[in-house]
């Protein structure tokens, strides 16, 4: 399989720089990708979509087809590792253990025992010990907020910096996971159930494939945001400009959504316990 | 001589690019641990958006946000800014390969459970026994 | 609304598609109707828009309103019109048939399930609306993605069949990808239109024979070409019924169709047949392929994986009769796309009623089937028939095209494989019914029954019925060839095709 493999990646690769003889020089002003369809984007985004950011405008509007599914792409991820890992049954426990919060105590309690009334102070956990760690749980607490304004930043920002839905929503994602790394999968799902991931991933979606709907309704063509004007109230330019922050907030609930989601199911093998 | 220096400064990048993608291909045929592959065909995704990047270069231009934003007579000038269309397709790229990793690892926790070894070989033999 | 079918056709599953996997949490009962709603609409679009096109001829839709090739757009003609018609109406049926076995096999994941059954349906009716060669790649990941999910639950070695599938799908798609971007870096455009027309200025450019080839390899890859077929037997076969009789099918078929369009449309005729000296090496492949599937489907003692084999050896047909570069063997291929999805929905249908009943598709569990279930068999019958190539059959007919395209070529060796892997199949399938028709039926999955001669127990009407509508069509197809390929493949293939 190894010689296979080499001589495979060898034929492919001169086959490919082969090809790339004929390749105009790199980063070659005059080169055909420079000067067939990119001079229209960078000289007309503005007036016809008035978002200064010209890959924002490219990916949401001129190209927004491709990036609706794009995000269904992920939403399909999302949907396809629930479907291949999440354990839906369950299976009793043949104990259950509780980590006492203050002194780091783990007591146990077997299958059919009586369970103690008060475990407000105690914490369920998976093994005899799991490790905990106070200053990095304080420190990812502290820091989760701050990651949240900024990926709400970078989502509403899109339109005039670097940024935009998918960044925004993959921002807004890695602080939920954060959480369930820092502590454990249990609590991270305590403030964002199952149910709400997966209630909110195709929200995301749909928040995209209906505002394309909805022009189609409003009498232009799918994705056509111009159409929006009407609704909105405003010229068919800044339309496009408010339906392109309008579906970056649907790309951003998504993503954030569909990753929290297959984070959850990966990393617990479909289990939902406490996860790494 | 002087010119086979300047088709390499000119095209060198790809070939690193072209690299990368045999180096991540031959993972993906050769390797024997399922992750393994997976790594592999992350290294060669990565390296096809490299690529892809690399064509939006353009000598002298900056990224492609307008500086004179709203209600400024400005004209723009395409020379002045660099191709913004590639970086769009790598953004859906980039999401793509993304997915594709969620689904590969999901499928490989699932083989791992149902074997407890993640080496091709070993769940072969496994097989046969059975 | 009739400006809009070539938008809803993709739209309204992918928002059924959504609202299922939301409406999984509240009522499972929901997802089916709004399962067959959304595809429902689909195919009444599709069929809309083939009858618009017979009547307009090309629709461009452009997507956003923007006009390409600076936005994306759709290109609908008489050959993608005629492919979404199959498309639709193959996964409608198979559906509705697949009911019964889907609340058996996956009771408490019918959500997901049906979500990921119309998102791979949207997927492969992008992939032929689209006239856009990078939203083709993003689509063919959707259908590519889903259909990993779909078929990896199933029997215990379906996971590892599909992490393979996988490995081997990601290589072809990111091979499509590269071959995207070689021709992104010369010609500048992504459209595939533009890019046809900027092309023959570029035709003894390296870059352009780069691009195609890496293209070809990706695209061969996800169909199963001959040496790199390697994922689909195991993976087909391990699958649930329901994945299996939705992805069999189409996803080949689909993935042929990408290949004519990338020949006709994008590199142009011209460049594909006349300026690269590749027709003649491709089509031995394909005679190679034709004979090995055969081969290797003699081997087998197991239905369904046999079944996978056969299509193995169908693709070679398609692909052999695309490149042997004349209009006959075009129109066989093109023609071949429509039958060939038929004649495998109705044999994976077939396997799906025997999963159902028997809980087995070895050869030993077909037993005595002609007496238990003998509307199934009879479709089987059916199937094997056109698969075969007898007429009235649809597979006779692109059989004939295919063979007599090989003649006009002069290429006997693509003829001789053709009518060998007829043989083969022969043999194949009269083995088949020997089993189920002369041996006498042995239960061993319930031993409490009395021996009594077996009652008929038939698969239930939901499954029955679309099977029968799939085997009626085989006929009804054959004997309407004659109008499909003078109304419509005949205007799918260019002028400059003779």
């Amino acid at each position: 399989m190894k010689i296979i493999g080499l001589i495979i990646a060898v034929l492919t690769g001169a086959l490919l720089i082969y090809g790339t003889v004929d390749f105009p020089e790199w980063a070659d002003p005059a080169s055909p990708a420079s000067t067939h369809l990119s001079p229209h984007f960078i000289e007309k985004t503005m007036e016809e979509t008035s978002v200064p950011n010209i890959v924002t405008a490219v990916l949401a509007d001129y190209r927004g087809y491709d990036t609706m599914f794009e995000t269904t792409v992920i939403f399909a991820a999302g949907v396809v590792c629930f479907f291949l890992l999440r354990i839906l049954k369950k299976e009793g426990p043949r104990q259950r253990l509780y980590r006492h919060a203050l002194t780091g105590m783990t007591i146990r309690i077997r299958d059919g025992e009586k369970r103690p009334s008060v475990l407000d102070e105690f914490e369920r956990i998976d093994t005899m010990w799991t490790p905990y760690d106070v200053i990095i749980k304080t420190v990812c607490r502290l820091l989760i907020p701050f990651i949240q304004l900024f990926a709400l930043y970078v989502i509403a920002h899109g339109h005039h910096s670097p940024g935009g839905g998918f960044q925004g929503g993959v921002i807004l994602g890695a602080s939920i996971i954060l959480l369930a790394i820092s502590q454990d999968l249990r609590t991270a799902i305590k403030r964002m159930s199952e149910k709400v991931d997966a209630i909110l991933s195709p929200a995301g979606v749909f928040i995209y494939a209906g505002t394309g709907a909805l022009c189609l309704l409003l009498g232009g063509n799918f994705l056509d945001y111009s159409a929006l004007a009407s609704i909105l109230h405003v010229d068919p330019v800044t339309a496009r400009s408010h339906g392109i922050l309008i579906v970056e907030i649907g790309v951003g609930v998504a993503v954030m959504a569909t990753l929290i989601w297959i984070y959850n199911n990966v990393s617990s093998a479909g289990k939902y316990d406490e996860g790494l | 001589m002087p010119e086979l220096i300047s088709t390499i400064v000119a095209k060198y990048n790809y070939w690193i690019y072209i690299t990368l993608m045999m180096i991540g291909l031959y993972a993906m045929i050769a390797k024997n641990n399922l992750v393994k592959k997976i790594v592999g065909m992350s290294i060669f995704q990565t390296a096809i958006i490299l690529f892809y990047v690399s064509i939006g270069a353009k000598r002298g231009a900056t990224i492609p946000i307008l500086e004179h934003g709203h209600g400024s007579s400005h004209i723009t000038h395409a020379v002045d800014y660099i191709n913004p269309l590639p970086h769009v397709l790598m953004l859906t790229a980039i999401v793509v390969a993304v997915a594709t990793l969620g689904v590969a690892l999901a499928l490989a926790v699932k083989v791992y459970n149902q074997y407890n070894t993640l080496e091709e070989d070993e769940i072969l033999t496994q097989m046969r026994e059975k | 609304m009739s400006q809009q079918y070539p938008a809803l056709l993709v739209v309204v599953p992918l928002l059924a598609a959504l609202v299922i996997c939301g409406a999984g949490w509240v009522n499972k009962r929901l997802c089916f109707p709004i399962a067959v709603a959304g595809l429902g609409v689909a195919a009444y679009s599709c069929i809309g828009l083939l009858l618009r096109v017979l009547d307009e001829g090309v629709i461009v839709y452009k997507l956003g309103g923007w006009d390409p090739p600076m936005g994306i757009a759709y290109y609908v003609d008489h050959l993608n019109g005629l492919v979404l018609v199959v498309v639709s109406v193959v996964a409608l049926l198979n559906l509705i048939a697949s009911k019964k076995s889907v609340a058996q096999e996956f009771p408490d994941k019918i959500g997901p399930f049906y979500a990921l059954y119309v998102l791979m349906v949207t997927g492969l009716l992008g992939i032929v609306v689209t006239g856009d060669a990078f939203n083709l790649y993003v689509l063919l990941e959707i259908a590519s993605l889903t259909g990993y999910g779909l078929l990896a639950m199933g029997e215990d070695r379906a996971p590892l069949a599909a992490l393979n599938y996988l490995y081997m799908g990601t290589i072809g798609a990111c091979f499509y990808l590269l071959g995207v971007g070689y021709l992104y870096i010369i010609t500048g455009s992504l459209n595939m239109v533009d890019i046809a027309r900027i092309l023959p200025s570029l035709y003894q450019s390296k870059a352009v024979l780069g691009a195609f080839m890496i293209c070809m390899v990706g695209v061969w890859l996800k169909m199963a070409f001959f040496p790199l077929h390697a994922w689909l037997p195991n993976a087909y076969t391990y699958a649930s019924s329901a994945a299996s009789s939705l992805i069999a099918p189409l996803v080949t078929k689909v993935m042929i169709y990408v290949m004519i369009r990338l020949i006709l449309t994008v590199f142009t005729p011209e460049f594909a047949f006349n300026i690269l000296a590749v027709s003649e090496p491709i089509v031995w492949l394909a005679v190679i392929a034709i004979v090995m599937g055969a081969i290797l489907a003699l081997g087998e003692r197991n239905l369904k994986k046999m079944l996978t084999y056969i299509i193995i050896a169908e693709v070679g047909y398609m692909v052999g009769g695309a490149w042997l570069g004349n209009r006959v063997g075009m129109t066989g291929a093109i023609l071949h796309i429509v039958n060939d999805a038929l004649m495998t929905l109705c044999l994976f249908l077939v396997v799906g009623n025997i999963v159902h009943k028997v809980k087995g598709y070895a050869f030993e569990d077909l037993k005595g089937l002609f007496r238990k279930m003998p509307f199934t068999m009879c479709a089987f019958v059916v199937g094997a028939l056109s698969i075969i190539g007898v007429p009235p059959t649809c597979g006779f007919f692109s059989k004939w095209y295919l063979i007599s395209g090989a003649i006009q070529a002069g290429h006997y060796a693509f003829m001789v494989a053709l009518l060998f892997s007829s043989l083969v199949n022969v043999v194949l399938f009269f083995r088949i019914i020997e089993i189920a028709f002369f041996e006498p039926f042995t239960d061993h999955h319930a031993h409490g029954h009395d021996h009594q001669p077996e009652p008929i127990d038939e698969a239930p009407l939901t499954m029955l019925v679309p099977l029968w509508i799939v085997a009626a069509a085989l006929v009804i197809v054959g004997i309407y060839t004659g109008d499909i390929v003078n109304n419509i493949i005949q205007f799918a293939i260019p002028e400059g095709i003779i």
